[in-house]
């Protein structure tokens, strides 16, 4: 600790303004408060602060994600073995997938805090945390063959254009880690969709197809319920697995970082517009997806990491309480219908959020409206008392 | 109609060097009127340095109002004169003499007084400037008259003084200024009390309408009183004083003369005797604070609560209208991985550190700030320590892009920096918001005008 405190000191006059290197300011000070909780003290407003800051609570949304990554890892390598044939423990799948997975996270965390720390320097203030959980969200959604490559290239992307262009963290309209996927999944779509993507290194004769592609072929998911919850099928990384993200979601609700309105309502919305196609199959006959029984659209594919890790993304959600839960309701609906009337897309999850968060401003103003009419009606009735 | 309400949002900070309930008369060697105290006063001065003043004699004056007196609180010399940048007033200092001259405003019966009577008394005596006004909290004007004057019987900020200890045995003058106050408005004047530790003195005093507040801080804040009582709208005008203050001005009418004695709490974790002690206004710190300090590590002394004071030096002195000074120490260290190990030590509202699981430990918290400034990420927090129908980060983020109308929409005026002390405090993102509020009441002041 002292030794960390010595070097940071004795770096530290180098990258200052004036210094020779100035150009590493932005690096230095994630560095240093990385390491260190700055020693600054307040000289306005309140004289005492909240233990708890910024990268606290980023950090506790990293670790939310671990158990998804953990089972994502062993997942890689059990699909596989299995496309070959083979049949192996549990830690041989488990560093197979490991080796497979962790190149991903590498690449999608330099890549984008290196642009992060870019735009720090160039704008002058320090580098925020937000970048923490997209990066570990990105390699989370994505099937396990992308090259590491285009994970480069759509992280940069989506930290310029989807970030940065906007002023950064705090100030961007969509959700930087969807907007990586759904950047990959327009401009190279062979790589992000079909049956050969989700298992690494498959066997030819092995059909790699999701449970989503199969429902919307009119082949049945072909799951059973245990299967869904434990998650062991073809699927984004750490997307499948339903308990993994629950224990996700538990961590989220009980530090409260994550809103639990957004949550519910999501899910809600899974729920509410499932039901309701189960009662449409007649409408269209030929589409035996209709049938497909609402609860179990909740447990597979990325409804239930979109309803935990993304519809909850406080920046892109609606601000206001009640614009919560329309947005998230919202939210679950869309999925559910480009689910199962779109057969382009046989997973609705990321382009649903992507939606609702162009939406959010728009459900936040009539939230904000509604306050501003509450008050001025006030004003109105204090007036006519008088 | 008396009126109970239950607030559920807020927050309890529970700081270490609570005062224990004694109380220590000393002697001062100087007391100091600071016109930075006074939101939108510009000082116009009526001494200079070498000046005799008594006590009620007049300091300086509102260059905008010329009606708004500022009167000294003792007998004695203005000894020091203290600039700023642009020459700027900042302190008025005055020794004190052993004669105790004082200007003799006259004695009445406020009650069979007429309201331009109380009005011009309190103008020519100075006390007009313990009546200030909601929206913008600047004192008020003389020629309006508000639909209603609110006081709060209590303080539930960290380390508040217990008023109702300070206003033990001034019931008699604490009624004469109720009655005074009462002449000054058509409506109601309201008193605030707290609903869980009841006050024998004050649930006595006659023509107010008491209503009873329950619940965490900011509860015993005048402005969050206001809003759940009579809610202040575009264009309406409501006047706050504090209850010392109110003693003051009883005292105008008991006595004739400007009393300045106040009781303040003296508290915090490196304070040695935390204690109530019997002083003027404005006075100096030191003598209050000689040989009382903990040497242990630098220490910050506040004028007022940790929440929402200022700022002061031990060579300082105490701001017009507070009645506590806290002593926390400072937080110029680095903390070793401090956002990934919460310390034990350190408060949190959040349940993301672990302070939420002893609710009823104290803290010795210091200044550091936990962290750096972001923008705005986490939502849904704020409206929890904030018990208004407001919507905080709205409201913030109208004011940072000068949007008036929204800003006005949005309830500004029904807002002090105190009431949103604890969103600050609470704010991940560390962002300044007290004076992102005052910038905003400004804005809509001079707009306003």
């Amino acid at each position: 600790m002292k030794a960390i405190r010595n070097i940071l000191d004795s770096v530290k006059p180098h990258v200052q303004k004036g210094g020779k290197y100035h150009a590493f300011h932005s690096l230095f000070d994630a560095a240093e408060t990385f390491f260190f909780v700055p020693n600054h003290v307040t000289t306005k407003g309140s004289h005492i602060r909240d233990a708890v800051d910024m990268k606290r609570t980023m950090f506790i949304v990293v670790v939310s994600l671990i158990p998804a990554l953990l089972f994502g890892m062993w997942n890689v390598g059990n699909l596989h073995f299995k496309s070959l044939g083979e049949s192996v423990g549990l830690f041989d799948a488990f560093s197979y997938g490991f080796i497979k997975v962790l190149p991903l996270i590498i690449v999608s965390y330099v890549v984008g805090l290196g642009t992060e720390i870019i735009f720090a320097q160039k704008r002058g203030h320090e580098v925020n945390e937000g970048f923490f959980v997209s990066g570990m969200l990105i390699p989370l959604i994505l099937p396990v063959s992308t090259p590491l490559w285009m994970v480069a290239v759509a992280v940069i992307f989506a930290v310029i254009f989807g970030k940065e262009v906007f002023g950064g963290t705090g100030m961007n309209v969509v959700n930087p880690a969807l907007l990586t996927r759904a950047f990959l999944f327009f401009a190279y779509p062979q790589s992000m969709s079909g049956d050969a993507v989700w298992i690494s290194e498959k066997a030819d004769a092995y059909s790699g197809a999701t449970p989503l592609a199969e429902l919307a072929s009119n082949n049945g998911s072909g799951l059973s319920i245990t299967e869904m919850i434990i998650g062991n099928y073809p699927g984004s990384i750490g997307e499948s697995s339903f308990i993994a993200i629950m224990i996700g979601a538990a961590i989220l609700l009980y530090t409260g970082v994550a809103s639990w309105k957004l949550m519910l309502s999501f899910f809600a919305g899974g729920l509410a517009m499932g039901l309701l196609l189960n009662g449409m199959q007649d409408l269209f006959p030929h589409n035996n997806y209709l049938d497909f029984p609402a609860y179990q659209h909740l447990l597979i594919g990325g409804f239930a990491f979109g309803g935990v890790f993304m519809i909850t993304d406080p920046v892109t959600a609606a601000q206001t309480e009640t614009g919560k839960w329309i947005y998230g309701f919202l939210g679950g609906v869309i999925a559910i219908i480009v689910r199962v009337l779109n057969p382009a897309f046989p997973e609705g999850v990321m382009l649903s959020i992507l939606l609702v968060n162009v939406l959010s401003p728009l459900i936040d103003y009539f939230v904000v409206e509604n306050n501003i009419k509450r008050r001025m009606k006030r004003a109105k009735l204090s007036q006519a008392k008088i | 109609m008396s009126k109970q309400v239950n607030l559920k949002r807020g927050l309890d900070i529970k700081l270490k060097g609570l005062a224990a309930e004694k109380v220590l008369e000393i002697q001062l060697n100087s007391v100091a009127i600071k016109p930075t105290d006074f939101h939108g006063v510009i000082p116009k001065l009526n001494v200079r340095v070498g000046d005799k003043v008594k006590r009620g004699s007049v300091v300086f004056f509102d260059k905008n109002r010329e009606d708004i007196l500022f009167t000294s609180p003792v007998s004695g010399t203005v000894t020091e004169i203290l600039r700023g940048e642009k020459r700027k007033i900042l302190e008025i200092q005055i020794e004190l003499d052993q004669l105790d001259e004082f200007v003799d405003f006259g004695k009445g019966n406020p009650a069979s007084m007429e309201g331009s009577q109380i009005k011009a008394k309190l103008l020519e005596s100075g006390l007009w400037s313990f009546i200030r006004q909601r929206p913008y909290t600047v004192i008020a004007n003389p020629n309006e008259t508000p639909k209603a004057i609110f006081i709060s019987g209590f303080d539930s900020a960290p380390l508040a003084a217990n008023i109702r200890f300070l206003l033990a045995g001034q019931d008699q003058a604490f009624q004469f200024g109720i009655d005074a106050l009462a002449k000054l408005t058509k409506g109601k004047v309201h008193l605030g009390l707290s609903a869980s530790t009841k006050s024998e003195v004050l649930s006595q005093i006659k023509g107010v309408e008491i209503n009873y507040f329950n619940g965490p801080h900011p509860a015993g804040n005048v402005g969050i009183q206001i809003h759940h009582i009579s809610p202040i709208n575009k264009g309406e005008v409501v006047w706050v004083v504090q209850p010392q203050e109110v003693v003051a001005i009883g005292n105008l009418f008991l006595q004739g003369q400007y009393n300045s004695d106040i009781t303040i709490a003296v508290a915090g974790s490196e304070v040695k005797n935390p204690q109530y002690y019997k002083v003027k206004r404005g006075a100096e710190v030191e003598a209050i604070l000689k040989n009382n300090l903990l040497d242990k590590d630098p220490v910050r002394i506040i004028s007022g609560n940790v929440l929402t004071g200022t700022k002061i030096d031990l060579s300082g002195y105490l701001s017009y209208y507070h009645n506590l000074i806290s002593v926390i120490p400072e937080g110029n260290y680095h903390a070793f991985f401090g956002w990934l190990i919460p310390s034990p030590k350190k408060h949190s509202f959040y349940r993301t550190a672990f302070s939420w699981l002893s609710p009823n430990k104290t803290y010795r918290l210091d200044t550091n700030i936990n962290g750096g400034e972001r923008a705005f990420v986490v939502t849904g927090a704020l409206e929890k320590v904030l018990p208004m129908d407001i919507m905080p980060i709205q409201l913030l983020k109208a004011i940072m892009i000068d949007d008036i109308e929204k800003i006005e929409n949005l309830g500004i005026y029904e807002l002090d920096e105190e009431d949103i002390a604890l969103c600050e405090y609470i704010s991940t993102s560390k962002i300044n918001m007290q004076s992102i509020l005052r910038n905003g009441l400004n804005l809509t002041r001079k707009e306003m005008s």
